[in-house]
């Protein structure tokens, strides 16, 4: 069924680190350990993007979650560090396992039984960075959500600094 | 090529470990790592589903714009829940979501 070759290896060794790092990020007891099994996981995910023909999300992908999100949550690890040993990981660990488990069942039946038709075409033409730059700016693309974009983004860090603020200084 | 179904079934379980996460971890900053990883997961399915469909020019880029746009909305809520956890904790000295119950009633 799956050859060989460079993408398939790839792909499995992708898979490891993204699945890995997740199953570390949920485990560890040590949530700086955790921070690292989020970039591990988060860097197998930018291998899918690339393997997928996306490479500028996949830059984007490690700039902006490995570089940014991973480092500002190790920032919150360390600034909530002296209550951050709580002694058990997990409450309601059983159900919370069999909830995901049957999730897991699920989705994993939903996309192997080709209820919708198992189409499996890739498109001839792959549109490129260039294309989504002026996609962006484009009236009849997306420039209307690419705004919304920004001010969300802007909006979101003024309230992030207004909420983290120290009252007293 | 790799066919699309290893792609989502890779995603469901990557989904799956962020749920778990969610739903069991006490710390309110490993709630947040794992909520990351489910969004993760969606991304991975967006630009699958973006490579694998058929060639329509007119909505060829839809898959790859939503997983930009996922990826700035997931810089925004990071830096408000971090702040907001980090709020929380300089009130309640607790990282734990069930210490703040203020609005419980």
């Amino acid at each position: 069924m799956l050859e060989l070759n460079a993408i398939s290896i790839g792909f499995f060794i992708f898979t490891i680190f993204t699945l890995g790092g997740a199953i570390g990020v949920v485990t560890t007891r040590n949530l700086f350990q955790g921070t690292v099994w989020l970039m591990v996981s988060l860097f197998g995910i930018a291998g899918y993007m690339l393997l997928l023909s996306a490479p500028f999300l996949a830059a984007v992908q490690i700039l902006v979650y490995i570089g940014a999100i991973a480092i500002l949550i190790t920032f919150a690890v360390m600034l909530t560090r002296s209550v951050t040993r709580v002694d058990e990981r997990y409450i309601r660990t059983i159900p919370s396992l069999i909830g995901s488990l049957v999730l897991f069942l699920i989705l994993i039946a939903g996309v192997t039984i080709p209820v919708f038709g198992g189409h499996e075409g890739a498109p001839v033409v792959v549109k490129t960075t260039h294309d989504f730059g002026l996609a962006l700016v484009d009236g009849n693309g997306y420039v209307v959500p690419f705004m919304l974009a920004s001010l969300l983004l802007t909006a979101a860090m003024i309230g992030a600094i207004f909420i983290a603020r120290d009252e007293e200084t | 090529m790799i066919p699309l179904w290893m792609y989502l079934a890779v995603a469901a379980a990557l989904f799956s470990i962020g749920v778990f996460g969610v739903l069991a971890r006490r710390n309110a900053v490993a709630i947040l790592m794992a909520i990351e990883l489910m969004l993760n997961a969606v991304n991975i399915n967006l630009v699958a589903f973006w490579r694998y469909s058929e060639t329509n020019t007119d909505l060829l880029l839809n898959g790859y714009v939503f997983t930009a746009f996922i990826l700035i909305v997931a810089a925004a809520e990071a830096a408000v829940g971090l702040a907001i956890i980090i709020s929380v904790y300089r009130n309640r000295r607790s990282v734990i979501p069930e210490d703040a119950h203020t609005l419980k009633g």
